[in-house]
């Protein structure tokens, strides 16, 4: 029998929690640098788009999906899906949303790692007086594992994700929500304050920091018919939104089914949607464009945001010289940790969530095993890292499973589950008036959006699996020992990517097992 | 800046704020529904 005791303490902390697994690193490094990249200003027009057609349908769908699995006391979306139709292949469908927790944690538990480790050093004043290259040698120094201080700064992080885990839902999860979601709306209000009134020449900036809102907001609507731009947006949605992960589902299956769920699924999202466009958009472009200008930064975001937000701005904060450098720091180190530890508890909750349900196990034994499970699948992304395993663990994990799992569940929920059953459970207990419109854009537009989105993937998918990328750099190299090192990145990428099969498998195994003992016990499947 | 920047910055981020205000404030204003509701914390307020 399940051990599954959890409720949560509040609404509004539930609210806080649900925005904190939405809100992530890539509010703050993705968005901007997608928006740069994709029309400026005009990125809004499709990204909004996206999220009116996908988002907040999407949002809807999980939410309630999760609160009609919980009535039966399902709380991870292998049995929340079998329990919404009487075919027995869903539950292993339902199984990404277990591997996708598992193996987007692997990595994302590291990169949190590194602003836990940022932090320190913003403190310390390890940035002090280094220049832009020195504080980009040290990121390069940190991830090739010179000195063991990533490895004791990421199993510090995963300690402190699987005792909050272990501390229950109200005890741990949601406490930590109610601090960190402040806090990081605190440290990015003042972050977005200093960086729009940077003035040129003082602290050594070229720029005003409105440049670089300038920059980002100038509408380029020549872009706005591009297939490429709305692929980007819907990209975003799905990045920032954290759904087709089934984390939402497994939050929301806490959620009695009387009470609300449709105006706690807008709070929330709406609220990410706030951090994004709002705090996202004002703190890492205007900066970089104050002190580096323009072209600098449209070079530096080519390979995305992380390198400008971990390589650079230091050296930048470490400008405005004294107490605001280190301050700057830390709030901007603490504000992506506190972004990164609210989702990668999120992460925790389906795993454990399956284990307290199926085999019975306490919060503690299931939180631990989930630590110990993420310690084993995140050592290869910490070890070699710059052998591409990182990057592909994000790839499949983080990108392709999100969207297939999506189009799964929207199918299931709104074509087999049937929309009129599901309007019901969007509506019972609502808050707020469901516009009815949404009842027609879960059943046609958000489907056809996510199938456009996979198969405009496809040839992406294609590629990756053919490894072409490596392929194209190795037959460009000429340096044996380059080509040597690319032909390694293959075999770790390759061996990465069995690896993650192989886990998908292991879960869809114990999703097996649980099915029998289900029978065997005389416990509700479909 | 220059006004289309500013326009389209000022109208999304109004929009957006205003928007998230609003839901907040229609959660935070809603009356809690009879116990035994989702939430523990309330529970010894019955």
């Amino acid at each position: 029998m399940s051990n599954n005791k959890e409720a949560w303490g509040s609404r509004v902390g539930l609210i806080l929690a649900m925005a904190g697994n939405a809100v992530g690193l890539g509010n703050f490094l993705r968005f901007p640098v997608q928006a740069i990249q994709n029309g400026g200003g005009a990125f809004i027009i499709p990204y909004l788009v996206c999220f009116l057609l996908m988002g907040i349908p999407l949002l809807y769908v999980e939410w309630s999906m999760g609160r009609f699995g919980g009535k039966n006391g399902h709380h991870s979306t292998p049995f929340i899906l079998d329990s919404m139709d009487k075919r027995k292949f869903w539950k292993y469908i339902g199984v990404f949303g277990i591997f996708t927790n598992l193996a987007v944690a692997a990595y994302y538990c590291y990169l949190e790692s590194w602003t836990l480790s940022w932090v320190w050093h913003s403190v310390t004043g390890s940035f002090s007086g280094q220049t832009q290259a020195e504080v980009a040698s040290f990121f390069g120094s940190y991830i090739s594992l010179e000195t063991l201080e990533p490895i004791v700064f990421w199993l510090i992080c995963l300690v402190l994700n699987t005792w909050i885990l272990s501390r229950g839902l109200s005890g741990g999860v949601e406490k930590v929500a109610k601090i960190g979601m402040p806090l990081l709306l605190i440290f990015g209000a003042i972050l977005a304050f200093i960086a729009v009134t940077l003035k040129a020449g003082e602290h050594g900036a070229i720029n005003d920091g409105t440049m670089g809102l300038n920059f980002l907001w100038t509408p380029d609507f020549s872009t706005i018919w591009t297939p490429k731009v709305w692929l980007a947006a819907a990209g975003q949605i799905f990045f920032t939104l954290s759904i087709g992960m089934g984390s939402i589902q497994c939050y929301a299956s806490y959620v009695r089914s009387k009470d609300d769920i449709a105006l706690n699924a807008m709070g929330a999202g709406w609220m990410n949607g706030f951090v994004e466009i709002v705090l996202g958009s004002a703190i890492i472009i205007p900066i970089a464009v104050g002190y580096l200008g323009i072209d600098t930064v449209v070079e530096m975001t080519k390979n995305g945001g992380l390198g400008l937000g971990f390589k650079t701005l230091p050296y930048l904060f470490d400008q405005f010289g004294g107490a605001l450098g280190i301050m700057c720091g830390v709030l901007w180190f603490g504000l992506l940790f506190f972004a990164g530890i609210t989702s990668s508890l999120a992460m925790g909750t389906p795993c454990m969530g399956f284990l307290q349900d199926e085999f019975g196990w306490k919060r503690e034994k299931a939180a631990w095993a989930f630590g110990a499970t993420v310690l084993l699948l995140g050592l290869p992304t910490v070890l070699f890292f710059n052998y591409g395993v990182f990057d592909e663990y994000d790839y499949w994990a983080g990108t392709v499973s999100l969207v297939v799992f999506a189009l799964f569940e929207i199918i299931l929920f709104a074509w087999v589950f049937g929309m009129d059953k599901g309007w019901k459970e969007i509506t019972t207990g609502a808050d707020m008036k469901v516009p009815v419109v949404f009842k027609y854009i879960i059943k046609f537009v958000t489907p056809l959006m996510l199938a456009w989105v996979f198969i405009s993937s496809l040839p992406g998918i294609w590629s990756q699996i053919k490894n072409e990328a490596i392929d194209k750099q190795i037959l460009a190299a000429t340096d044996p020992a380059v080509i040597e090192q690319l032909k390694t990145q293959l075999l770790y990428v390759n061996i990465s990517r069995v690896g993650l099969l192989l886990v998908w498998l292991a879960v869809a195994y114990l999703v097996y097992v649980a099915y029998k003992k289900r029978i065997k016990e005389g416990r509700f499947t479909s | 800046m220059n006004s289309s920047a500013l326009t389209m910055m000022l109208v999304t981020e109004i929009t957006v704020a205003c928007i998230t205000i609003y839901f907040f404030y229609k959660i935070l204003k809603t009356p809690p529904k009879k116990e035994p509701d989702s939430f523990s914390e309330n529970d010894a307020e019955k």
